[in-house]
């Protein structure tokens, strides 16, 4: 037992353990329905009818899950770097300054297929310039980048509130957010894709930004797994030393992580403000950074988990907006319960029952844990 | 004079639960374990406290049923980190989120006033003390207006909050038990190697981090405001977890830290929107975000350097 963790099948580790871990934590949230006095299963149906009984509710739910691909792919790119980026909130939140920028200069001007890029890269600059002194911070001064980004969360959250009830808003109106646009800055909705497909969806915010963000998957994919910097910043978040050792410069991959973590954590602020509400409002992210770490470790910090993950929570919002509904005892804030469930067991406590299963496995067929078969047998 | 009285009054009153948890965030960390979750410990006990005050109509039983789901949080924080060694900040953030929902949920389904708890009066709640002679003394000028005022007229929350200052200091400075959490927080290898547990040593760490917590969270709703209001500690962990930074994990500084922070609070209340000299009108989003900022400066070492406890979020592997 000399080293911690041995060596398992890749299905076990990649598939086994995260759902193990998954269930758990959907079941302590059974127990959380259950002291409410409401029936889990009858609950669990709900929710997964209200996220994907019909069309409308699964355009809702990849809505949702929209903004969570992009946070989630933040905290993954930072995390293959060994960092820790705590900020995707206050990221997302300062780049929605960046989308009004756009859109409200432009939004008379010119058509939406030229802003949107235009707010692309406006969300993904100005998210990553919030990122980037935590990031310089820390390769610079050595200061903990998981307290700086909190701090950022708090520091973004005053400047938008600032912008908000000040400058940002049209002198005629008292709610704190921005004019609503015009035609030139609202996204097209995708709608007229899910009917291609056969489903019925009414009105429902999805949109082109779903696209990119999985277009933005497949990129943080090409990124970490088949370019010379993705090597870099994977062999700097295995062992800082190997890396400086081989001459991978420190300062360098911790700015450029957390530049292109910060950069997509932005890009989630077009999706609600371009693409639903056309406007922007307080608190317009409304969590979703943190979503993502949950999707980010329930993905394992990989393109092709995160995805997934992030319709899970998708479905996870907009079944529990249902679930509300019909059992007005369980509100919305019931996600943020299995969210922190999710956390914790998918990621705080990952290796929980990894040592039970290893012994499984270890007297099920020796063969696969490469133990040389038991006693007589020799090897 | 008296505005001043009041605003170090007031500053006394909001600093006492950025304290305790300060406090409370210091033993964790200095036995390192790093912990996010002070702010969601904070809210499970405040909800905890008030729930258990509204129902059994004792503060004192409140207070202890804060401390109780405090703990039981730090323990669960304990076992992700130390038992099984899991990623410190992560498990924090679990708990924050954890506590945000489960109070709503658990209050909603309870209390039927919309994540509130009900209005708590008379015994079930900390009422203000007025220490011997305050009144005698109020007419003395000065000295008589700073102790009626000021040091005068607090629940007893209060006063344990200060005196955990010391007492602390001592804990920490003068005693076996603090001698050992300051070592296990720097090298835990050495103090294995002296035979004593590193495991044990790290738990009892963090379970005096669950009862500070709670502790805090009983303040906040038992005492300073009459009743659990939903996400009722609104960032006060994190701004401890600041001070904590400010004050480089020392107890003493720690209630320095506290006491500015808890200034820039209710100076901006009370000054919102008045206009000043030179600068004329500064907002009051600026002044909130002042701690924050002030943090993040110090991080990066301009006004002294802050340096956390060596093996502070590294868990501890006995052997390899």
């Amino acid at each position: 037992m000399s080293a911690p963790f041995a060596k398992l099948p890749r299905w076990v580790d990649y598939g086994l353990i995260p759902v193990i871990n998954l269930l758990v934590a959907f079941l302590v949230a059974g127990v959380v329905v259950l002291l409410v006095g409401e029936n889990p299963f009858q609950a669990a149906g709900i929710l997964v009818k209200g996220a994907f009984g019909k069309g409308q509710n699964i355009a809702y739910t990849l809505y949702y899950a929209t903004n969570f691909i992009f946070t989630g792919l933040a905290v993954a790119v930072a995390f293959h770097s060994g960092l820790f980026n705590i900020g995707g909130e206050g990221q997302a939140y300062i780049a929605g300054l960046g989308v009004v920028l756009v859109a409200l200069n432009l939004d008379a001007v010119l058509p939406w297929w030229v802003n949107f890029p235009l707010a692309i890269v406006a969300s993904a600059l100005l998210g990553a310039a919030w990122a980037f002194i935590p990031a310089i911070l820390q390769a610079k001064r050595g200061s903990h980048i998981v307290i700086t980004t909190i701090m950022f969360n708090f520091i973004a959250a005053s400047v938008m509130v600032y912008m908000l009830v000040g400058p940002l808003k049209p002198l005629s109106s008292m709610a704190p957010q921005t004019r609503d646009f015009l035609e030139g800055a609202q996204l097209p909705r995708l709608g007229w894709l899910m009917e291609a497909i056969g489903f019925r969806v009414r009105s429902a915010p999805l949109n082109v930004s779903f696209l990119l963000a999985l277009f933005m998957a497949w990129a943080v994919w090409v990124l970490i797994w088949r370019t010379r910097l993705g090597y870099e910043m994977r062999t700097y978040g295995f062992s800082a030393r190997a890396a400086r050792y081989a001459g991978i410069g420190e300062t360098r991959i911790i700015v450029i992580a957390m530049l292109i973590s910060g950069g997509l954590a932005g890009m989630m602020a077009l999706n609600p403000i371009m693409g639903d509400q056309h406007h922007m409002s307080l608190d317009f992210v409304s969590g979703a950074g943190f979503v993502g770490i949950a999707v980010a470790l329930m993905g394992r910090s990989h393109p092709a988990g995160i995805v997934p993950a992030a319709i899970l929570f998708g479905a996870l919002y907009q079944g529990g907006a249902e679930l509300a509904f019909d059992m007005p005892n369980i509100s919305r804030d019931m996600i943020v319960i299995i969210q922190g469930l999710v956390i914790l067991f998918a990621g705080a406590l990952e290796h929980m029952f990894r040592p039970t299963i290893q012994t499984i496995f270890a007297t099920l067929s020796p063969r696969t844990m490469g133990v040389p078969a038991a006693k007589g047998g020799g090897a | 004079m008296d505005a001043l009285v009041q605003i170090l009054d007031a500053t006394l009153r909001v600093s006492v639960p950025l304290l305790l948890a300060c406090l409370a965030g210091l033993y964790s960390e200095r036995s390192g374990i790093f912990d996010i979750g002070l702010e969601g410990k904070m809210l499970a006990g405040a909800f905890a406290g008030a729930a258990t005050a509204a129902v059994t109509g004792s503060a004192w039983l409140g207070l202890g049923g804060a401390i109780l789901t405090a703990v039981c949080l730090a323990l669960v924080h304990g076992f992700a980190s130390i038992t099984h060694r899991g990623n410190q900040i992560v498990s924090g953030v679990a708990i924050n989120f954890i506590a945000a929902g489960s109070t709503i949920i658990l209050g909603q389904a309870w209390f039927a006033q919309g994540g509130r708890t009900p209005s708590l009066e008379g015994p079930a709640r900390f009422e203000a003390i007025t220490l011997p002679g305050a009144e005698a003394l109020r007419d003395v000028p000065l000295v008589g207006l700073i102790y009626a005022e000021l040091i005068s007229g607090h629940s007893i929350l209060v006063y344990i909050a200060f005196l955990m200052v010391p007492l602390t200091w001592w804990v920490l400075y003068r005693t076996r038990f603090g001698l050992r959490l300051r070592a296990v927080g720097e090298n835990p290898a050495a103090v294995d190697t002296a035979g004593i547990s590193v495991t044990w040593l790290r738990y009892r760490a963090v379970i005096i981090t669950g009862v500070l917590t709670g502790m805090a969270g009983a303040y906040l709703s038992v005492a300073q405001n009459a009743g659990f209001v939903k996400d009722m500690t609104a960032g006060k962990g994190y701004i401890a977890l600041a001070a904590l930074i400010f004050a480089k994990w020392r107890p003493v500084p720690a209630m320095f830290a506290c006491l500015l922070f808890g200034f820039l609070d209710a100076a901006s209340i009370r000054f919102q929107g008045a206009e000043w000299p030179l600068v004329g009108k500064v907002p009051v989003q600026l002044i909130n975000a002042l701690p924050f900022i002030l943090t993040v400066v110090l991080l990066a070492g301009f006004i002294g350097k802050a340096i956390p406890p060596r093996a502070g979020g590294v868990p501890y592997v006995k052997e390899r």
